[in-house]
Formats: C-alpha cells, sequence, structure tokens
C-alpha cells in the first residue's frame, strides 16, 4: 500500500512526535534515493512519511573542538565540495563524491547512507576507517554509539527508523601527520555499486618513517562493514615500507571474505584485489600525513 | 484517498497543486501540469531521463516525493527557452547533432544547465562528470559532449 501522508515537520520534537503517535506504521525518509525504490517495489510499507530534511538540527557540517559533526540530512555533495572535509577528512569527501551520480549526490544523505545499512555504503566505509561515532534520538531519549555497531547485517540497522532519528555522525579530524585515502573498484565510473572499496587512516611516527597507527576498512566482504584488525595490528609500529605493508595485506586478505557474486566477481579475484586496493590507499595516505 | 496542497515556483511562475502524497515529482509535472517534456524510462534513479533542477540542481524526479518540492523552485526542459528563442544550450545540441531519438535530451540539457551555471567554462572531464547520471541509449556521447563544451564557450562569449 502507497503512503497517505506525507509530513514535513519543523522541529526535532514534532518529528519524533509524529513518529511516536503513528505507532510505527510511520518512517523517517531523508533523501528518498533508498526508500522511494524499497517503498515502490514493497520491500518497505509506511503509512505516513515524515520528511526530517528541513530540519536545522540534522543539517550542517561543524568542527566542535578536534570532531567534525556532521549532520545526518548533509548530502553526498555537500561531503564532496566541503573543504572542512576535504582537508580533514579527504577519505569522506572521495568516498562522497563516488556515490551513484549528480542526481543521486544531491539528494542521498549520509544518515540515509548509515541507516540503509549496505555493508559497501560509500560514506560508511570512510566513516568505519575515521572511528566515527552516531547520535540517535528517540522520545525516550538521546544514545550516542560507535558506528560499527549500528549495522547487524546487510540491510538490517539498529537505528528504527519509525520511532527513532539519526542526528549526526561525529569523528576526531585528521591532524599532522595523519593521511587518510580512499579507493573503489567498480565496473563503471558512475552509478555503479562497488565490487570493492577501501578507506585508510594512517597515523605516521614525527619521522614520517614508521606507521604509529593504521585503520583499514573495507566493504563489501563480510555481511557489515569491516575493519582488517589483524592487518592493522601488524602495521602498528611497523616501518612505511613495500615488505612490511605486503606482509600485513596477506593478512587483511585473509581476513576479508569476499563472496563469489555474478555482479561482484569471483572470490579469489576480490580477494587478490582486496590487497590492490588497500596497497593504493596506503600509498596515497602516507603521501598525505607526510605533506601535512 | 485524501490529497496535500503543493505550492512550488514551476519554470519562474508560482503554482499551486492537489497532489497525492505518495506522487512523485515527474507524474505531477506530466500527469496534472502537462508538462510532458521531462521523460521517464527506469523509476529508479538509474537513466536521468527524468532530471529536473530542484533549487538549481539536478536530481531525479523520478525518486523525488512532489512535495519534497513544497516552497521551492523547480525547473523543467520547458522553463529553458525564451519565448521564440531557444537557450544556447538547445541551440548547440541541434547544431551538433546531439539529439538522436531524443529521450535522453531534456535530461542532458538540465544536468548540463546546472553545470554551466556554477562553472561557465567547464573542461571535458567536468562536463562528462556532470552527465554521468545520464543514459543516452542512441550513445551519441561525443556530441553531447561537444554541444555543452560549445553552449559554455558561448556564454562566456556574452
Ligand atoms: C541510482 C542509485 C545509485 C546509487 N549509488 C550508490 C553508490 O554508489 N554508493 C552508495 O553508497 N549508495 C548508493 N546509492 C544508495 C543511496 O543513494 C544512498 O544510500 C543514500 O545515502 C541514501 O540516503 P537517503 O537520504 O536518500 O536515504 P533515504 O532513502 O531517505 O533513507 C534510507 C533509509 O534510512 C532511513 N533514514 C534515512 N535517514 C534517517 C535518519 N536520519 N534517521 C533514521 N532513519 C533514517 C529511511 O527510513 C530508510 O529506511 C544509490 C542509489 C541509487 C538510487
Ligand atoms: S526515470 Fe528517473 S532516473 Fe530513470
Ligand atoms: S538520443 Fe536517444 S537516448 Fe540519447
Amino acid at each position: 500500500m502507497k503512503w497517505e501522508e506525507y509530513l514535513v515537520p519543523s522541529s526535532l520534537e514534532e518529528a519524533l512526535a509524529i513518529l511516536k503517535e503513528h505507532q510505527g506504521q510511520a518512517r523517517v525518509i531523508a533523501g528518498g534515493t533508498d526508500l522511494i525504490i524499497q517503498l515502490k517495489k514493497k520491500e518497505v510499507t509506511a503509512r505516513c512519511l515524515v520528511d526530517i530534511t528541513n530540519l536545522d538540527e540534522l543539517k550542517g557540517i561543524e568542527l566542535e573542538d578536534d570532531f567534525i559533526r556532521i549532520g545526518a540530512c548533509v548530502t553526498h555533495q555537500e561531503l564532496a565540495s566541503s573543504s572542512l572535509i576535504r582537508e580533514k577528512a579527504a577519505v569522506l569527501a572521495e568516498g562522497a563524491s563516488q556515490v551513484g551520480s549528480p542526481q543521486i549526490r544531491n539528494m542521498g544523505t549520509v544518515g540515509g547512507n548509515i541507516v540503509n545499512a549496505q555493508p559497501a555504503a560509500d560514506t560508511v566505509v570512510p566513516l568505519m576507517a575515521l572511528e566515527a561515532e552516531v547520535e540517535v534520538v528517540s522520545s525516550d531519549g538521546i544514545r550516542r554509539e560507535p558506528l560499527g555497531g549500528l549495522c547487524v547485517g546487510p540491510g538490517q540497522c539498529t537505528v528504527d527508523a519509525t520511532a527513532e532519528i539519526l542526528t549526526a555522525v561525529r569523528f576526531r579530524a585528521l591532524g599532522p601527520n595523519q593521511g587518510s585515502a580512499f579507493a573503489r573498484l567498480a565496473k563503471r565510473k558512475a552509478l555503479s555499486l562497488p565490487i570493492l572499496n577501501t578507506a585508510v587512516v594512517v597515523t605516521l611516527n614525527d619521522g614520517g618513517d614508521t606507521f604509529q597507527e593504521v585503520r583499514l576498512a573495507v566493504g563489501p566482504v563480510a555481511p557489515t562493514p569491516f575493519r582488517a584488525r589483524k592487518a592493522e595490528e601488524a602495521l602498528r609500529g611497523a616501518a612505511v615500507e613495500a615488505q612490511a605493508i605486503a606482509a600485513a595485506l596477506e593478512l587483511a586478505a585473509q581476513e576479508a571474505q569476499p563472496r563469489t557474486n555474478p555482479v561482484r566477481g569471483s572470490e579469489e579475484y576480490r580477494r587478490e584485489m582486496v590487497k590492490v586496493l588497500l596497497r593504493r590507499s596506503i600509498e596515497r595516505a602516507v603521501q598525505a600525513a607526510r605533506g601535512s | 484517498m485524501t490529497t496535500q496542497t503543493l505550492t512550488m515556483k514551476l519554470n519562474g511562475e508560482e503554482v499551486t497543486v492537489q497532489v497525492k502524497p505518495s506522487a512523485m515529482l515527474v507524474e505531477v509535472l506530466r500527469d496534472q501540469l502537462e508538462l510532458t517534456g521531462t521523460k521517464v524510462a527506469c523509476g529508479e534513479g538509474e537513466c536521468g531521463s527524468c532530471t529536473v533542477l530542484l533549487d538549481g540542481r539536478p536530481v531525479n524526479s523520478c525518486l523525488v516525493p512532489a512535495l519534497k518540492a513544497q516552497g521551492r523552485e523547480v525547473l523543467t526542459v520547458e522553463g529553458l527557452a525564451s519565448p521564440g528563442e531557444l537557450h544556447p544550450l538547445q541551440k548547440a545540441f541541434v547544431e551538433h547533432g546531439a539529439v538522436q531519438c531524443g529521450y535522453c535530451t531534456p535530461g542532458m540539457l538540465m544536468s548540463a544547465k546546472a553545470l554551466l551555471d556554477q562553472n561557465p567554462n567547464p573542461t571535458e572531464e567536468e562536463v562528462r562528470v556532470a552527465i554521468s547520471g545520464n543514459l543516452c541509449r542512441c550513445t551519441g556521447y561525443a556530441k553531447i559532449v561537444e554541444a555543452i563544451l560549445d553552449a559554455g564557450t558561448h556564454e562566456v562569449e556574452r
């Protein structure tokens, strides 16, 4: 059944009140680029849609102390063109710039990308490498938790869009000696979902020749957005040189569980490509860290 | 089914129309306002034939609920030409033979218009990115890109 009401509340309280009143029959809509298709295909049903894109609390990209706070309704286009994000979280600007097409980037939001919970979501993989946390509000109050715990399976998010609103994501801005980069493999340059995507954040020592910390996020190689923890551990304190990186990437390729998929290619191919994409991302992230 | 009132600025003029809450913008444009220049093919955001400008930015009107246009500006291909004269982009498309069957043309024009409004003198790569959400089944991309580049330089010369 199609929705019978389309409401555009002007405050967060009003939006939450509408959701509560409809007891599961109303659902949040942001850009609608995922939801409208799911509604058209009847994969999701709702009696009422609650458009949250006019809420000021959900807009804007801000630097607060050392943290960047991004409102849930910030679009991919806004992320990709924000000078703050390009400077202090380049990996996220790069990921956002690869989403779909200009039309999709003008409507699609970071909050929708998170709640839609695809393991290869092009802003979620970077946000995993940035160790982002999210803020979720309901009529019962507010919860803050690591982004990594939200997605519990493909398309399954712990945020209940019929009762809760994800308001913002927050992460530490990258500082000196830190650099980040995103890489993506897809059949075409536009309008094609990733065969693989990788997001890397590195922290080097002052000399720029040793990894202090490395974060490696990869999608879609597991049911949920994935961090290659064993490879990260192997690189902690390692020299920035090809051999150490290659050894760590062998671990990453073993940890990742890419599956053969008619669209995305064979398991063997994708396992090899995990190494290639991660290596390229690490190299660019190191350059960025040395440059800053 | 009850309807809701939508007021928007459409091609420069304020328009008020009663819409179904579940109507997509393209349905209101084509079926209620009889602006059939905007096309629909996939209905899923993949092809760009339904592209219109919402507050100056290209969007897929097949995926945008009509009520999202409330209080905002919508520009469709019908709003490009001025009375008696085609828009420079439309002239360039004609001159360069950038139209074959024409189905993708309205969407291409709107994506191109959004680009040139922001960046009157784009590079070829910028043009290709700007129309990357618009598929041309007749694969006339080379001529479309040439036409947009040409329209850009003409605008600058003016
Ligand atoms: C043609 C096409 C190409 C695409 N290409 C890509 C791509 O390359 N990479 C990629 O990652 N994605 C892609 N997508 C998917 C989609 O555009 C993104 O996931 C987008 O970020 C979704 O955001 P939205 O605002 O449109 O979400 P919506 O569709 O509005 O919502 C998605 C889901 O999240 C819920 N929701 C949204 N916001 C909130 C919130 N703040 N709080 C609580 N619940 C919320 C909704 O109820 C719904 O269940 C593509 C989609 C299309 C149609
Ligand atoms: S009809 Fe809208 S994108 Fe294809
Ligand atoms: S001219 Fe036929 S689809 Fe482009």
